[in-house]
């Protein structure tokens, strides 16, 4: 693999997307939404338990690419525990850093979320990266809709053939 | 153009031929080009950027207005343009060609004329399971506005549709059949031909979405008898926003206008207008001048090489690449009707289509991940995206090669 890609595709993303952890659905979730992306026409579901305001327990399913996979897999272990909004602020950081924003510095250590630095390089792969977390933030707000990758920016896949 | 290939018998030279694509020089990440996303648009040769210059440095000015010079002058280059086009379809006349922004444009203009006209509540408008969108949408507005019904005979598994069962879903109450030539997500070549005898047989008009096949065979309205067949430029080397609906002269008579505006009508005053003849009728506003322009000489530069001889060299490359991938494990061709042209697509085992795209586009191989536009497509598969290659005529073995040999490098890293 050249090492471009290698710095998009490393290795914790790879094992994510390999053997993504909290891959389940929940028999009765407190909330859950839905994602899509028309883009490439994933759908994710992620679910979520609250206690107060914790993210005591927060779990996903659907098919999609190696960094939606893999994004999801590692954002329900890094929000778990943390507060409604902790896992806002670390969205936050996590946005910035994969669209290249200067780091502010401020906010929330990434920790292993750092691994997705490289999506930067790749900007038609940013909302295979952050689609996980707008379903996530869904399911907080307890929106009833689907939401979709599109409300961030113009469609992707709007024509040709 | 390339003199190689223009003479009769002489060999398919491909090397020439990619040097009348300038960018087909481009490196990409530090690597050749290989461009396999023609189904999406082709690239465009010389003759079709110098014709484009040429007619902003030589002789550009509105058409169908002026007494001078360069008026005149920029309205015969575009009437030739519609002349090559005709001779390029074969259809009878010239004003049996519209000019259009492109297909899409196309297929919406005929379901708000003839269809807002011909279509009422309980009818029923008929296509196939492998539509593109845009041959699905502009039907469903159709239907939504005035309680029709919108019929679609399904696909079988390898991708091909049956005649007898089109003609079994043909119901006294379909008042049109609209079918694609050329599956852009499949690479299915449909019976039009006959699809259009047996919706005649019930008096029911055909119009054929031939965005994809234009390019890639010899294509005679006539001899399909179709009654429209619509396609695009810049699919056929030519400019973007740019494109044809052909229809016959007696139904093109009998529809209302679609747009208002400038050079579709006759006389205007408060009270009354009346509308220009054909086929100005349907071209309200002032159009792409020099696309048009540009897009008649795309069309002498692939009717120089020779549409059999593109069509032969592009089967030959689908075969081999066909054979190339079936050879790989895990891998899945998405589309095997007996009849293909020009469109491979496929899926790969544990592996997004999104991410073979990633991949080889790092190896400078432009292919297309997604839904093709064709979301009910995917959804027959059970498949939310494919990755497709689709060769145009400048490709090479070699360029299947490069594809080949970067799918190996795909499964290395994800599985």
């Amino acid at each position: 693999m050249s090492s471009d890609l290698r710095d998009l595709y490393q290795e914790m993303i790879l094992d994510h997307c390999k053997r993504p952890r909290n891959f389940h659905a929940m028999p009765s979730p407190d909330r859950k939404a839905e994602g899509y992306n028309p883009l490439c026409g994933d759908r994710e579901t992620v679910y979520l338990d609250l206690e107060d305001d914790v993210l005591k327990d927060v779990s996903f399913q659907g098919a999609g690419c190696a960094i939606s996979t893999a994004s999801a897999s590692m954002m329900t272990e890094s929000v778990k525990g943390k507060t409604r909004a902790e896992a806002d602020a670390l969205f936050e950081r996590f946005h910035d850093l994969i669209t290249g924003k200067p780091d502010s510095q401020a906010g929330p250590e990434l920790g292993k979320l750092a691994v997705f630095s490289g999506v930067r390089e790749y900007p038609v792969r940013v909302k295979c990266a952050t689609l996980p977390w707008h379903t996530l933030k869904a399911a907080l707000d307890g929106a009833g809709v689907p939401v979709s990758t599109e409300s961030e920016g113009p469609a992707a896949e709007s024509g040709g053939a | 153009m390339s003199t190689a290939v223009r003479e009769t018998g002489a060999a398919y030279d491909v090397a020439a031929l990619r040097r009348d694509f300038p960018i087909l020089a481009t490196k990409v990440y530090g690597k050749p080009l290989v461009y396999l996303d023609n189904a999406a648009s082709a690239q465009k040769p010389l003759a079709v950027i110098d014709a484009e210059r040429d007619v902003y440095e030589r002789c550009y000015a509105n058409i169908h207005r002026g007494v001078h010079w360069l008026s005149v002058h920029a309205t015969d280059a575009y009437d030739t343009a519609r002349e090559k086009a005709r001779a390029f379809v074969n259809a009878r006349e010239a004003h049996e060609i519209i000019f259009l922004r492109g297909t899409t444009e196309a297929v919406n203009l005929v379901a708000q004329t003839y269809g807002r006209r011909n279509v009422g509540a309980g009818d029923e408008i008929l296509i196939t399971g492998l539509e593109h969108h845009s041959n699905i949408v502009p039907w469903q507005m159709l239907c939504e506005e005035k309680g029709a019904r919108l019929s679609v005979v399904p696909l079988d598994d390898a991708g091909e549709i049956d005649p007898d069962m089109l003609e079994r879903m043909l119901t006294p109450r379909t008042k049109l059949v609209s079918v694609a030539h050329l599956s852009n997500a499949l690479g299915t070549v449909l019976p039009v031909k006959r699809i259009a005898e047996l919706a005649h047989a019930r008096g029911i008009p055909v119009f054929v979405d031939g965005a994809q096949a234009v390019s890639r065979m010899p294509v005679d309205v006539q001899d399909l008898d179709c009654d429209f067949y619509a396609f695009s430029s810049h699919k056929i080397y030519g400019p973007t926003g740019v494109g044809v609906l052909y229809g016959k002269t007696a139904l093109l008579e009998a529809m209302p206008p679609w747009q208002g505006g400038g050079d579709m009508i006759r006389s205007v005053t408060f009270e009354k207008t009346t509308y220009n003849a054909l086929p100005y009728k349907f071209e309200a506003g002032t159009p792409n001048i020099a696309g048009g322009i540009a897009f008649g000489a795309a069309l002498d530069y692939v009717s120089g090489i020779g549409l059999d001889r593109i069509a032969a060299h592009e089967h030959d490359l689908l075969a081999y690449a066909t054979e190339q991938v079936s050879a790989i494990e895990g891998l899945k061709i998405i589309g095997t009707a007996r009849e293909k042209a020009g469109v491979l697509s496929f899926v790969l085992d544990r592996v997004h289509p999104h991410d073979i795209g990633t991949v080889l586009d790092r190896e400078g191989i432009a292919i297309r991940t997604g839904h093709h536009c064709a979301q009910p497509v995917m959804e027959r598969y059970g498949l939310s995206a494919t990755a497709r290659a689709s060769f145009g005529l400048y490709n090479t073995r070699g360029e299947v090669d490069a594809f080949v040999a970067a799918i190996h490098k795909v499964i290395g890293m994800f599985r």
